[in-house]
């Protein structure tokens, strides 16, 4: 499986997600949140930012549903979800993730019809660190 | 001193060439890049020493320097690349076309030439992906372009209502075209419901007729001076209006990280597209959208100005998109249905219709829009005869 090709303004978003804690790159100055990070704020151009952590809820914002031709790993995994969450406390930041039957299930482990827009979902963290979500009513 | 005029009718394409379009071709990307710039100078009638000016796609593996070498181009006193793989297509010629009607250039060349159905799927490549846009998506399993547009395609369907029967009605009118064009890879081969509707997946809710073709092959145009263009062999297709578009906080192959996502670059370009035109887009009579999947053409529709927002998928209906419908679309087949060479034979098959000899030819059509690929920062090209 592909692991993140972290770059210097993303490396602490890993980091954190590595402790089981999703933050969010959030100016220091302004105090708005942004997404993907970046070295300076794009509001008021203020280069000091911190890290805050978020309440990991979110809902489902769309979903697919990929099927081969894929990446070996990926393929073998096949038909599986990729979703887009719409964090609960900044509602414009989204993140892409899998919607999973519990922490470290694999990609394929809930069925996509399962799966709605709107959704209300929460986060959980995989042994290696990824951000995963679940169901909050499975 | 004169007031600038803007790039308004200022110049032309004079010249159109291009190859055979097949899944493999036997030659290299720059003996075919060779071949389609010789037969649009050639249409032209204006020799290879008279080109003073490129421009191309940073994705395009031919550089200027050993395309001018072969051909025996001129000194040249202008070259550009445009880059966001498919978003540059339609820059290539705007960028002449500012070249041109500034005086920097006289002769300008746009190619490009790519051997997509032979060569490996970009995305298979993860040693080369960049980490900015790519930690956030690939370990998830977003590998694809088409999973990417997809998200998206479910999003608008959720929202608007959006159908599979209206994506399979952009398929079906590519497909239509290309029945009637020899030079489309589909010329022979229709299309009909049934078969969409129970074709695999490819990315749900994208299916494989949702996506466009892998394609070998390469295509030119020649810009010059509107009146150079009149001394030309053709009728000259005029370059009303050209635009780029990169929205303010896009980011990426598309951008899910604004107020609305539903709303791509399309709507930037499309505000300078129309600013800077004598008409509407209830004037247009032909148009060439960017077609790498069939969920394109409703965003770029709305983003275009030919429905309102949500309505893409609607507008569809009725043969809308056919020959004597609202907006006749992609005359050649397309992406979808001709070729897929990054949008490139959209132009050329514009240049067609305001000449009058598409395959597909729409009756007296004197305005055609084209665009470039919808969600990676883009580009667009009014055109007149
Ligand atoms: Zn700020």
């Amino acid at each position: 499986m592909l692991t993140p090709v972290v770059d210097d303004d993303g490396a602490p978003f890993w980091g954190y997600a590595a402790q089981g804690e999703l933050r969010v790159q959030t100016c220091a100055d302004c105090e708005e949140p942004r997404f993907p990070p970046r070295p300076c704020c794009p509001h008021c151009q203020s280069f000091a930012s911190e890290w805050r952590q978020v309440s990991g809820r979110g809902r489902v914002w769309s979903y697919v549903v990929p099927h081969p031709p894929l990446l070996p790993e990926y393929a073998e995994l096949a038909p599986y979800n990729v979703i887009l969450v719409e964090l609960a406390d900044a509602p414009r930041i989204r993140l892409v993730g899998n919607l999973v039957t519990g922490p470290d299930a694999p990609l394929n482990s809930l069925s996509p019809d399962r799966i709605r827009i709107g959704a209300r979902v929460q986060v959980v963290f995989s042994g290696d660190g990824l951000p995963q979500w679940m169901l909050e009513r499975p | 001193m004169a007031i600038t005029a803007g790039i308004k009718d200022a110049t032309a394409i004079a010249g159109i060439g291009q190859t055979a379009f097949a899944r493999q071709l036997p030659e290299s990307e720059r003996t075919l890049a060779c071949r389609a710039i010789l037969a649009a100078l050639d249409d032209a009638g204006i020799a290879p020493a008279e080109v003073d000016a490129l421009a191309s796609f940073t994705m395009e593996e031919t550089d200027e320097v050993e395309v001018a070498k072969a051909l025996g181009l001129g000194d040249l006193t202008f070259f550009s690349k445009v880059g966001y793989g498919g978003g540059g297509s339609c820059a290539t010629v705007a960028h002449l076309a500012a070249a041109i009607a500034s005086g920097q250039a006289t002769v300008g060349v746009a190619w490009r030439s790519r051997k997509r159905g032979s060569g490996p799927r970009p995305w298979k490549n993860t040693a080369v992906q960049l980490p900015t846009p790519a930690q956030w998506t690939r370990p998830f399993g977003l590998l694809r372009p088409a999973d990417e547009i997809a998200m998206l395609t479910r999003r608008h369907m959720h929202e608007y209502g959006t159908t599979r029967d209206h994506l399979f009605n952009v398929a079906l009118a590519c497909r239509n075209r290309a029945n009637q064009n020899p030079a489309a890879i589909m010329y022979d081969r229709p299309l009909t419901r049934e078969m969409y509707m129970t074709s695999r997946w490819i990315s749900e809710p994208l299916c494989l007729f949702d996506n466009c073709l892998e394609t070998d092959g390469a295509l030119a145009c020649v810009v010059v001076s509107a009146e150079r263009a009149r001394d030309c062999r053709r009728t000259p297709v005029y370059i009303h209006s050209a635009a780029q578009g990169l929205p303010a906080q896009h980011h990426g192959m598309v951008n899910y990280w604004n107020d609305d996502p539903l709303t791509g670059p399309a709507w930037t370009a499309a505000r300078h597209l129309w600013k800077h035109a004598d008409f509407t887009p209830e004037d247009v009579q032909v148009a060439q959208i960017y077609d790498a999947f069939t969920a394109l053409i409703p965003l770029s529709l709305e983003g275009y100005g030919f429905c309102g927002r949500g309505e893409g998928g609607a507008f569809t209906e009725g043969g809308a998109l056919e020959i004597g419908g609202r907006l006749p679309m992609n005359t050649g087949g397309g992406g979808l249905s001709e070729a897929y060479v990054h949008g490139f034979n959209l132009i050329t098959e514009g240049v067609r219709q305001l000449r009058g000899t598409s395959t597909a030819q729409v009756p007296g059509a004197g305005t055609c829009l084209v665009t470039a690929g919808e969600g990676v920062p883009t580009s667009a090209l009014l055109l007149r005869n």
